[in-house]
């Protein structure tokens, strides 16, 4: 079994009386495509927010590589390699595509930004669009340069908030494509709610269910266990 | 480059004038270009990191005091006074940053104006030494800048303009740069750019102090240029003149302070000499150009023929 790259420990945090995610113990292994699912509400949004530290928690440790990474700001966790893409598409609408990679480029020091800007674009197959406005993208489009953003920050952990969301058919074949391609140097961690992609693309699957773990697993073992049947999948799906 | 050759040749236009103008207009270009200067800097906190202060004020008049104290108490030379303004300048919107910038929006200009007017209401108590409203005279070495009588209106408008060109060169390398490409970030969307690795705080901070200096150095040369430094300097007005500067000639574009100085400065000279009402036609103008150039003269022109102005 591979190394753990990213670890959660009793992660909690609550709002008001509302328990969002409740003591979760979680491991990331190195190199491996991660699906967190839940039902909505479950606190998937919320905990990937604990371990990017867009939110602070109330009790419990998040560990980059053995590191105690838990007190450290946003930022900190992006430069350290942690990268996170927005569930609610959030590009620069009013900046050119080409700024828009290249802010995320710049931010690890890259020397030669067109040549990254142009590789990272390349990959999610914008080629030659970094001329455009992003907000004159269509939405489709506008899901990819999240994602190129993403990759830009040539990260160790990726983490893609519900990356599927709104897109076409055609273009969740290529989405499908392009994260299978980033492992195992980068390491995916990825919440999404369409059954066929996570069964096509996920090692590994964490089910969530009112904030705690509800199951952990490959996806054959998430699929034949009876409470992730009875919480989630309905039992339809798994006899299919 | 090209962007470089235009305001090059933009600077040979304003240095024509210069030559040209008669003895008042020169006069008035030269306090255009070192209000301009002011306007510049706040720009770049303003239209460029999206940060709208109200403090600013207080930064010209730190740069002026910091100048004009020194001179008249100990007879400090105008350049090491205007050295010292500019620090002055960068280091009050450091120290103001540092407290206001736990704030955004609105509550950042409120604190903003709120650390200004007790700057003012300093000035006012210790006038003793500040001379309060009266003001402080600056005459003999203290208006000598690198052997330049800045009591003449040649030597005066030149050092004024070689202050604006520095300062113009500054800024389009700021804003040209990678981290100008953040400044635009923290503009367009705070939390995404911390999810891509800047810290917010220290963006806008560094912002702001460069934003100081550039006060900072237009108060001091102010003082050294005009010969007097008043209370007047840090009132409220102060703070919005750059602002309007900004919003008039376009906010987030390099020129548009220059512009906007230029144009408000001529049309409240204009306006003035038709009427005693001159305020209402100042309003008019300003609403229309709200209503037609929401973005500013040079934001329209950016918009309709020039994309790649900085």
């Amino acid at each position: 079994m591979a190394a753990v790259i990213l670890q959660a420990q009793g992660l909690s945090r609550a709002f008001g009386g509302l328990r969002a995610v409740d003591g979760v113990d979680f491991a990331l292994q190195a190199g491996e495509i991660h699906a967190l699912i839940g039902p909505n509400g479950a606190g998937k949004t919320t905990f990937v927010s604990l371990l990017s530290g867009r939110i602070a928690p109330d009790a419990g440790k998040v560990m980059l590589s053995g590191e105690d990474i838990t007190r450290l700001p946003a930022h900190q966790r992006v430069r350290r390699g942690i990268a996170y893409t927005f569930q609610i598409t959030s590009v620069y609408p009013r900046l050119p595509v080409f700024d828009n990679v290249a802010l995320a480029a710049q931010s690890r020091g890259v020397r030669d930004l067109p040549a990254a800007v142009d590789a990272a674009l390349d990959r999610v197959g914008m080629a030659g669009m970094g001329g455009r406005m992003a907000g004159e993208l269509s939405y489709g489009h506008q899901r990819l340069l999240e994602l190129a953003m993403g990759l830009a920050l040539k990260p160790r952990v990726l983490i893609l908030d519900e990356p599927t969301q709104g897109l076409a058919a055609g273009e969740i074949e290529g989405f499908i494509a392009l994260v299978r391609g980033l492992v195992p140097e980068t390491t995916v961690l990825m919440i999404e709610h369409n059954m066929e992609v996570v069964m096509s693309l996920a090692h590994r699957i964490t089910v969530l269910n009112f904030g705690q773990v509800l199951a952990s697993g490959t996806p054959d073992e998430v699929r034949a266990n009876p409470q992730v049947q009875a919480a989630y999948l309905g039992t339809d799906h798994a006899a299919a | 480059m090209k962007v470089w050759l235009f305001h090059l040749a933009v600077l040979v236009v304003v240095g024509v004038l210069a030559l040209t103008l008669p003895p008042y207009h020169a006069n008035n270009l030269a306090r255009v270009l070192v209000l301009a200067v002011f306007a510049t800097g706040y720009n770049l906190a303003f239209g460029y990191t999206g940060m709208l202060s109200l403090g600013h004020a207080l930064f010209f008049a730190a740069g002026m005091y910091a100048a004009a104290l020194p001179a008249t108490l100990w007879g400090v030379g105008a350049l090491p006074a205007l050295i010292l303004g500019l620090l002055a300048g960068g280091l009050a919107a450091l120290g103001v940053g540092l407290l206001a910038l736990r704030t955004a929006g609105v509550s950042f200009m409120i604190v903003t104006l709120m650390f200004a007017q007790a700057g003012y209401l300093t000035v006012i108590y210790f006038n003793q030494t500040t001379g309060g409203d009266q003001g402080l005279v600056l005459q003999g070495g203290a208006r000598r800048l690198i052997g330049l009588d800045m009591a003449q209106d040649g030597p005066r408008l030149w050092v004024a303009f070689a202050l604006y060109a520095a300062g113009l060169a500054g800024a389009l390398a700021i804003v040209r740069s990678r981290f100008g490409r953040v400044m635009l970030a923290m503009r367009e969307n705070e939390e995404r750019s911390r999810m891509l690795g800047y810290d917010p705080f220290r963006v806008k901070l560094a912002v702001l102090a460069v934003s100081g200096l550039y006060a900072g150095v237009a108060g001091a040369a102010y003082a050294v240029l005009f010969g007097y430094a008043g209370a007047s300097f840090a009132g409220v007005q102060y703070s919005i003149l750059p602002m309007l500067y900004s919003l008039m000639g376009g906010a987030g574009t390099v020129l548009g302070p220059l512009v906007g100085a230029a144009a408000m400065f001529w049309l409240i000279d204009i306006a003035s000499g038709l009427t005693t009402a001159w305020l209402m036609l100042v309003g008019i103008v300003l609403v229309g150009l709200v209503l037609f150039a929401p973005k500013g003269l040079l934001g329209w022109i950016r918009e309709r023929w020039m994309p790649w102005l900085p």
